[in-house]
């Protein structure tokens, strides 16, 4: 269009009044946060699972509380021999033959059954909670920062500290993920790892951390490598930036979807796993409660007392599923053209 | 193309050497805090008898020549437990008809249903039925394999008195047995596999409903059935299958393990977890190492018949 201009306006062809910055009447574009936030809200469903996991995690942090104020006892204390007055009948809490009273329906004792060592169930699966949660967040801190980083280092540098890296990845990736979860975790422990003594929580949080790193930093690899392709990487090398501050300023903007995406998936999975490495004696070491323990030493009772299986287990079920369809949500919301989701 | 396979080969062959030097080394170095000696002898021994011990068993022999001498008893079927004094590889070997029933059986179910459930999805994306598998399949990933199968051995052993309470019945000795027992451990294993890969056949399906070559099928005048089976699920079940022999490969190694316990199958999962209650290092070590050589050697299988269905493997796109 050869229409007289003025100095700096040269290049515009007048019909684009209103980009962002110059000062036009439209406002800046919506942000894609912004709009994936919006498309979040209206997904009730994943909103109210998502409500459901917030509400599991309070009642966990909680469990101090519940353990001191309503039911006085600590999630250890063991009551073979002791008795309780449930609705008005002295019961005990282990039969003569070992089978532990079932929920009782009142707070202030054995609310929901004894174990068969006469620990409040409800109690323990509290601090079970705290546990089992405490090792899948930490884990799945553990595996994020870890995969991002070596799947950025990877996928920007390619060349021989990509193939180092893939390598490394594709021994932990061989190994079958149950597999590599035992192998570390009766070592470790046993062992102890560094600063953390044998016992501590760190330790299965470590295992499971690394079991799953390949799993996410395969995809951030192959979305760096493509990145990286891309016009402006290019231009901000031109502008004379480091690799580093690159990575940092443009790339990983562009990875943190996915790794969104990733978190709530590497949390569900996490929890799982730690409880089927508990309940394989190489997570969590007795006497410290986690749901995998309590289910695992629930099995033991089958069938007179079930509820020491049931309850631990439907928290732990309820708590992956809550996690998982939150997690589906997000990602709906996150990337609207898959085809996989859950109601509207 | 022999040198994809070549090269394939060659990975694995690497990828064995390493699994088993890092089994050894944590099992054998850092476990027993370089002390294997001890952790045999007890807490009350003297130290003539942990001397003892050590030269006995060749744990003052550096460590490369341990390991040398370790992968050679394990190959050979020459290892023997510290702790049972058992045959290591027999014991595994016993376990494997249990393990081998369980795990292929519940892979064909696990195929043969996630096909058809997500096929079933994607058809009806959208609508009721597709909602409802959907929410079933979110709960069968998130349902624990030995909680889901304590649940069925309650229920459906105890309270109702349909199937066995568990333990394994070999099927030479009485088919129906074997069958009736097996059928609690597929169900729960499968569960697992359901969830998942019918989603990923359900988004694949879906992709490629709305290719070009589809829709030309569909304007030849062939009909829903057909354009189904002939074009869409041929090209959507590749994924899958490559995917399923993957992780059947990693059922063999981990996944049936859980399953195994809860049932009281003695496969080698069991024996395993019997291994770590016990710290029975060189079962747990033997049993690691023949599990993930299992699953390295399947994997590499599965590449290369995955190369030769799809060509674009092949030529590194």
């Amino acid at each position: 269009m050869a229409t007289a201009s003025a100095p700096g306006t040269e290049f515009s062809d007048g019909l684009d009044a209103g980009f962002a910055g110059d000062g036009g009447d439209l406002p800046p574009g919506i942000g894609p946060w912004t709009l994936a936030w919006r498309r979040l809200r209206r997904n009730r469903v994943a909103l109210f699972f998502g409500a459901v996991f917030l509400l599991i995690v309070v009642m966990c942090l909680l469990a101090p509380l519940y353990s001191n104020d309503i039911a006085h006892v600590g999630p250890n204390f063991e009551n073979i021999t002791g008795t309780v007055n449930v609705g008005g009948k002295q019961e005990d809490v282990v039969s003569l033959i070992g089978i532990p009273i079932g929920p009782t329906w009142e707070f202030h004792h054995y609310f929901l059954g004894a174990d068969e060592n006469g620990r409040d169930v409800a109690v323990r699966l509290l601090y079970g909670g705290r546990n089992s949660l405490e090792i899948g967040a930490v884990a799945t801190l553990l595996t994020m920062v870890l995969a991002t980083l070596l799947g950025m280092l990877a996928g920007y540098f390619r060349g021989f500290t990509d193939g180092i890296i893939s390598r490394g990845l594709d021994v932990i990736w061989a190994y079958p993920a149950v597999l590599l979860g035992i192998t570390l975790g009766t070592v470790l422990a046993i062992r102890g790892l560094g600063p953390f003594k044998q016992g501590s929580l760190m330790v299965p949080a470590f295992v499971i951390g690394i079991v799953y790193i390949p799993y996410v930093a395969r995809p951030i690899r192959a979305q760096v490598l493509t990145l990286r392709e891309r016009e402006f990487i290019d231009a901000a090398r031109q502008q004379g930036l480091s690799h580093l501050q690159i990575m940092w300023s443009e790339i990983l903007p562009n990875v943190a979807s996915t790794i969104v995406v990733f978190v709530p998936l590497i949390l569900a999975n996490a929890i799982l796993l730690e409880a089927g490495l508990t309940y394989l004696g190489a997570g969590v070491q007795p006497p410290a409660p986690s749901w995998g323990s309590m289910i695992s030493e629930g099995i033991d009772t089958i069938p007179a007392a079930f509820h020491n299986v049931l309850v631990p287990g439907v928290m732990l079920v309820l708590a992956v599923l809550s996690v998982n369809i939150f997690g589906d949500g997000l990602r709906d919301a996150l990337d609207p053209r898959a085809k996989v989701r859950i109601g509207q | 193309m022999t040198r994809f396979i070549v090269r394939r080969l060659l990975v694995m062959v690497a990828l064995l050497f390493v699994i088993t030097l890092i089994t050894f080394l944590l099992f054998v170095v850092v476990l027993p805090n370089g002390n294997p000696a001890a952790l045999i002898a007890g807490r009350l021994a003297t130290p003539a008898e942990v001397h003892l011990i050590s030269v006995r068993y060749g744990f003052d022999k550096p460590v490369y020549i341990q390991y040398l001498k370790t992968m050679a008893n394990i190959f050979s079927a020459q290892a023997y437990s510290y702790q049972s004094g058992f045959n290591v590889v027999d014991e595994i070997r016993s376990g494997l008809p249990a393990t081998l029933s369980l795990a292929l059986g519940a892979g064909i179910i696990w195929l043969l249903t996630s096909i058809a459930l997500g096929t079933l999805a994607a058809i009806r994306a959208g609508r009721y039925t597709d909602r409802v598998l959907t929410v079933l399949s979110m709960l069968g990933v998130s349902l624990p394999p030995f909680f889901l199968g304590a649940v069925l051995i309650y229920f459906v052993g105890y309270e109702w008195g349909v199937i066995p309470i568990g333990g394994f019945v070999s099927f030479t000795s009485s088919p129906w047995q074997w069958f009736l027992h097996m059928l609690a451990p597929w169900f729960t294993l499968s569960v697992l596999f359901i969830g998942f890969y019918s989603r990923v056949l359900r988004s694949t399906i879906l992709d490629t409903i709305n290719e070009d070559y589809v829709r030309t099928a569909y304007a030849k005048g062939l009909s829903e059935r057909q354009v189904l089976v002939r074009h869409i699920l041929r090209n959507s079940l590749i994924p899958i299958i490559s995917l399923w022999g993957l992780d059947l490969a990693q059922v063999i190694g981990g996944g049936a393990i859980l399953t195994e316990s809860v049932f009281n199958l003695h496969g080698v999962g069991q024996l395993m977890r019997d291994s770590i209650g016990r710290l029975d290092t060189v079962t747990l070590m033997a049993g690691v190492i023949l599990v993930a050589l299992a699953v390295v050697l399947l994997g590499a299988i599965v590449d290369i018949v995955y190369a030769v269905l799809d060509p674009r493997i092949r030529l590194g796109a």
